[in-house]
Parts: structure tokens; C-alpha cells; sequence
């Protein structure tokens, strides 16, 4: 049974994008501990000859006209907006300034 | 007034025995007085609600056609945008938040003239099963206050069992709408997946979620499942098919010749005595009314829970990647070079509640290199065999049954702090979103040792959401005449009038 330390959570969360705290990254090793264990049993029954199935419908490529619709205008879109500019979103610098 | 049934109500309004904005005013001025005690509500639209009633009424005055449920008030669960109305998912990360477009849900609700009263309170993103999750604080349960609503869908089933709403909709990934209805004794049914649009419900898991009808009876249940349902193109997984016909379903309540398959696997050890003793009555009761009652089973049920907190955190690591803290909702950090990254992460941290981290880096973990096969990919396996299960079950019967919940009521805060104890309740909810197909709540009658409500499950197949119509509908109508009125008047009083 796998279970995973302390730094492997620590990724996980870097990974997710969320800066935990010592303690969050503490508690959720103890409870994955459990969780992982609960959850595993699935493989008991996954054998190779079983099908996965990723959804309740039999669906494929669901195709529409390529037309123009009614839309948000500029403004909607940018209601929610934290911080906009020029009509655009604002967002904090993405590479870094030795880049 | 508030007590009576949303068919009831439709009725007086048709007949100009009330109008619209008195019956929303009532429902409003019973908010104010209960919602402090229950907080079924995070946001109270006061001023919408009575615009939209009196437009209903003007409509009506003018001779427009109205339809059967123009003009009754409704809660909206939190996780569907409605436009200029706050939308939180009862999470920090969206406080404030003013969609700027109406889900398809909204849209259907809007055109049928119901009255949407406010946004209802739920476990964050949906995650949960007592509503304790939720940022805002717990709804309290009107059968006793101390107690869970249920969860997700808490604030909805809350609302109706304390007359604060006759109609209510709720949103159904793992039981969200079915467990909150069996601990409130209120009913409430998740439709076949796609039968309603998920065009606007904020995704937490996407092949299981499932916006369905929560009321106080099957018809209410049924008419409300009309109004919302419907192929969208905006939702590529919507069924292009006519809508099952489930208000003449629960009309007319036959259940002759009709065969019930009770689920062998989802009973007994782990049941509460009194949740088994009302689900015994209730299989005697659609026997006498007609229906033949046959044990049917389905052996891989018992991996369906492992399964579900796989698949469904491994899609909401995905779904949940959208609250980046750049295009809405909350952003911290934003100092002067701080980058994107840092800002995500510090945003992430405060805006996110407890349980939905845990599942956000269980997905994470579920999906990863290495490990993807052994839990993604097996779970998707588990998803075949209980789909295959019901199939071979459904050759045998037109229903299957089962208790919804495996206990009444639990303390608020009594298994707060263990996950797996409190992933337990959904038992026997989740088997049906694994499989897409539909499945329904409503109340058997109060457990003997606690006087806490009971629910019975019904589930159909794909796109037959009528045949659980006619069963509940059937129960319903032979428990009424066995009470003599509804369960819900056993409920105690939340003080003020009536």
C-alpha cells in the first residue's frame, strides 16, 4: 500500500497551486494516510479485462454551426475582473524579470 | 398559505384567490423571521423576487398563457449563476461575485415566470454532505437545529422543510440533492445525467454532476422537472431527446404490473434500525398499491464509494484550475512584482475551505504519472461493473430501491473532523451518478428512536424518469393516507405564525 510523506503532499500542493501551511501539509499526510487506503480497494475488481468508462453517455465529437452567437460584450466579460485594463484583464507579471 | 404545495399555490394564483407578490412577500417575511434560526440562504433578492411577481401578476391580469408554475417562489442552490445575483459556491474564493450571464437552469426558470427568492447555502463547490463545509457557516436542520441539513444541497432542503420555499433546485454529483432531501423529509430528484443543462452550474465534477428539482411532493417535484429540463446546445452532454413524462407520471401514480427491485446490497449492517423498519413498511405499502417486489443485486455497489472519491476529486482538481485569480473572484497578494504564480498560490490558500483542498490534491495525486492507472484508471473500471450491474438488474425490474441514507440526521459537528466517516452517507446515492442514471428521494416516515425524517430511494434507468414518478408518487399518495396529513407538519414550529 502506498502512502505518501510529508514532501510528496508538499508537491502535490505545488503542483495544485496552493501554498499550504506546516500544519494543512501535516494533517493531510495523516488523512491520505487513511483516505488512500480506503480508496485503493477499487483495485480489486479493476482487472485488465474490464473496459473503463470516463462517462454515462456514449457521446462523440458533438459538433455545432461554426456561426457567430450572442455573446458577452467586453464590459460583461470583464465585470468580475480583479483588475482590468484597456479592456483587458490585468494580471500580475508571468515570467520572471530575469527572463 | 406557505404550507401548501406549489400545485396548490399555482392554483390560487390561477384563480385570483392570491397574486404573486403576496405569495413571494409571504415566503420573504417568512424568511426574516426563520432564516436566522435555519440560514438556509446566503443572498435574499428581495427586490428581484417582488419585480419579477409583480410582472408575473400584470402577465396574468393581461390574459397572457402562463405556465403551471408562473408566479411561485423558488430557491436557487448557490452553484448556479444567475445574472447580477451574487454566486458564491459557498466559497470565500467567489465572494462578491456577480455572474454576468444566467445558467440555462435560470434561464428555463425565468421563461416559466417562477420566482426566484434567493441563492441557497451549500457545502463549498458542492463538497460535502452536512452543508458544514460551506464558508459562510452551517444551515441548520428545521427538525432540529442542532442537527445537518444534509449537503450539499442543505440550504435547499432547508429552505422547503421550514416553508421559507415550496420549490427549490438542487445540484446531484455523489447524493447532494437526495441525502438533503431524506434528512429534511423533503423530496428531491437528480434526472438522468444530461437530461437537465449543466450550462452555467459551476462544475465540480463533470461527468456525475446533475442540476435536479427539490420540492415538498412528487407533483411539485415532477411540474418543476418539467421546467428545467431540455436539450441546450450550450451543454455538449444535454440528451437530444424529448423530456420524460413525469408530471403525467406523478399524476396518475400507478404502479400495476410495475416490478421493484430492492438492492440487496443496500441494506442491512451499517443501516440504522429505524431507516430499515421504514424501508420495510413503505416496500409493504407499493406491494398492496399493486407493484411487485423482487430482490435484485448488484455486487459491485460495494466499490462504488472508493471509485467516486477518485473520480469525482480527480475531475474537480481539474474544474477547480479555473479560480487562477486572474479573470474573477478573489486575488491576493497582487504587490508590487509579485508574480502570477505566487499570486495563484497565496489566492488558492485563503479562498479555498479545508475539504476542497484535500480533494484538489487528492485528484491531483490521483492523476498523476505513475499513479493514474492504479486510482484514475482503475475507478474508471469500478464505473463499468456498477453500470454493468445496473444493467443486468434493470433486466429483472422497472425500479430499484433502496433507504437513501444509510442513518438520520448526524450532530452538526460530529464528523467534521473524519472525512471517511462523513463519506459514508452517500453509500448508496452514489452508485447512480457512476452510472447517469436517474434517481429520487422522498420521505418514508420518521425513524422510532430519534423522530428524525427517513428516505426512500428510487432509481430508474436512463432517460425512464417517469417510472420513478409513478412509484413515488405512489408511496407518497398510500403514506399520506396512512399519516393522515403530511410528515412534514410533525415538524416542529420555528416560532411565528404559520
Amino acid at each position: 500500500m502506498s502512502s505518501l510523506s510529508r514532501d510528496d503532499v508538499a508537491n502535490l500542493a505545488r503542483l495544485a497551486r496552493i501554498e499550504m501551511t506546516d500544519e494543512e501539509l501535516e494533517n493531510l499526510t495523516t488523512e491520505f494516510g487513511v483516505i488512500l487506503n480506503a480508496v485503493a480497494r477499487v483495485q480489486e475488481v479493476a482487472t485488465t479485462d474490464v473496459a473503463a468508462t470516463s462517462h454515462p453517455l456514449p457521446l462523440k465529437n458533438i459538433f455545432r454551426s461554426d456561426v457567430v452567437i450572442p455573446s458577452l460584450t467586453p464590459e460583461e466579460a470583464l465585470s468580475g475582473a480583479p483588475a482590468s485594463e484597456e479592456q483587458r484583464f490585468r494580471v500580475p507579471q508571468i515570467l520572471g524579470e530575469e527572463a | 398559505m406557505i404550507k401548501n404545495s406549489a400545485a396548490e399555490m399555482s392554483a390560487a394564483l390561477s384563480s385570483g384567490a392570491t397574486t404573486s407578490v403576496a405569495l413571494t412577500q409571504a415566503h420573504l417575511d417568512r424568511i426574516s423571521e426563520v432564516d436566522g434560526k435555519v440560514h438556509a440562504f446566503l443572498y435574499v433578492d428581495t427586490q428581484g423576487a417582488l419585480e419579477q411577481a409583480k410582472k408575473i401578476d400584470d402577465a396574468r391580469a393581461r390574459g397572457e398563457k402562463l405556465g403551471p408554475l408562473a408566479g411561485v417562489p423558488l430557491a436557487l442552490k448557490d452553484v448556479l449563476v444567475q445574472k447580477d445575483v451574487p454566486t458564491t459556491c459557498g466559497s470565500k474564493i467567489l465572494e462578491g461575485w456577480r455572474p454576468p450571464y444566467d445558467s440555462t437552469v435560470v434561464a428555463n426558470l425565468k421563461n416559466a415566470g417562477v420566482v426566484i427568492l434567493g441563492k441557497t447555502n451549500m457545502d463549498e463547490f458542492a463538497m460535502g454532505s452536512s452543508t458544514e463545509n460551506s464558508a459562510y457557516g452551517p444551515t441548520h436542520n428545521p427538525w432540529d437545529l442542532t442537527r445537518i441539513p444534509g449537503g450539499s444541497g442543505g440550504g435547499s432542503s432547508a429552505a422547503l422543510a421550514a416553508f421559507e420555499a415550496p420549490l427549490a433546485i438542487g445540484t446531484d454529483t455523489g447524493g447532494s440533492i437526495r441525502q438533503p432531501a431524506a434528512v429534511t423529509g423533503t423530496v428531491g430528484v437528480k434526472p438522468t445525467y444530461g437530461g437537465v443543462s449543466r450550462y452555467g452550474l459551476v462544475a465540480f465534477s463533470s461527468s456525475l454532476d446533475q442540476a435536479g428539482p427539490c420540492a415538498r411532493t412528487v407533483l411539485d417535484t415532477a411540474l418543476l422537472h418539467e421546467v428545467i429540463a431540455g436539450h441546450d446546445p450550450r451543454d455538449s452532454t444535454s440528451i437530444n431527446a424529448p423530456v420524460p413524462q413525469v408530471v403525467a407520471a406523478a399524476k396518475s401514480g400507478d404502479v400495476k404490473a410495475m416490478k421493484i427491485g430492492v438492492v440487496k446490497e443496500l441494506n442491512g449492517d451499517g443501516y440504522q434500525a429505524g431507516v430499515r423498519q421504514r424501508f420495510e413498511e413503505s416496500l409493504e405499502l407499493l406491494a398492496k398499491a399493486g407493484a411487485e417486489i423482487v430482490e435484485v443485486s448488484a455486487p459491485n455497489f460495494e466499490y462504488a464509494l472508493a471509485a467516486y472519491y477518485l473520480i469525482a476529486p480527480s475531475e474537480c482538481s481539474s474544474n477547480l484550475a479555473r479560480f487562477d485569480a486572474m479573470r474573477y473572484g478573489l486575488r491576493v497578494g497582487d504587490t508590487d512584482g509579485a508574480s502570477a504564480e505566487s499570486v495563484m498560490n497565496m489566492t488558492r490558500e485563503v479562498g479555498f475551505g479545508r475539504e476542497v483542498k484535500r480533494r484538489i490534491l487528492l485528484g491531483t495525486y490521483a492523476l498523476s504519472s505513475g499513479y493514474y492507472d492504479a486510482y484514475y484508471g482503475s475507478a474508471q473500471k469500478v464505473r463499468t461493473l456498477i453500470t454493468q450491474d445496473f444493467n443486468k438488474a434493470f433486466e429483472k425490474c422497472d425500479v430499484m430501491v433502496s433507504p437513501t441514507c444509510p442513518t438520520t440526521a448526524f450532530k452538526i459537528g460530529e464528523k467534521a473532523d473524519d472525512p471517511l466517516a462523513m463519506y459514508l452517507n452517500d453509500i448508496a446515492t452514489i452508485p447512480v451518478n457512476m452510472a447517469g442514471i436517474g434517481g429520487m428521494s422522498l420521505p418514508s416516515g420518521v425513524a422510532p428512536e430519534d423522530g428524525l425524517p427517513v428516505g426512500f430511494q428510487i432509481m430508474s434507468p436512463v432517460m425512464q424518469d417517469q417510472r420513478m414518478y409513478s412509484v413515488g408518487a405512489a408511496l407518497e399518495a398510500a403514506l399520506l393516507s396512512k399519516w393522515g396529513s403530511p410528515l412534514l407538519s410533525q415538524a416542529p414550529e420555528l416560532g411565528g405564525a404559520a
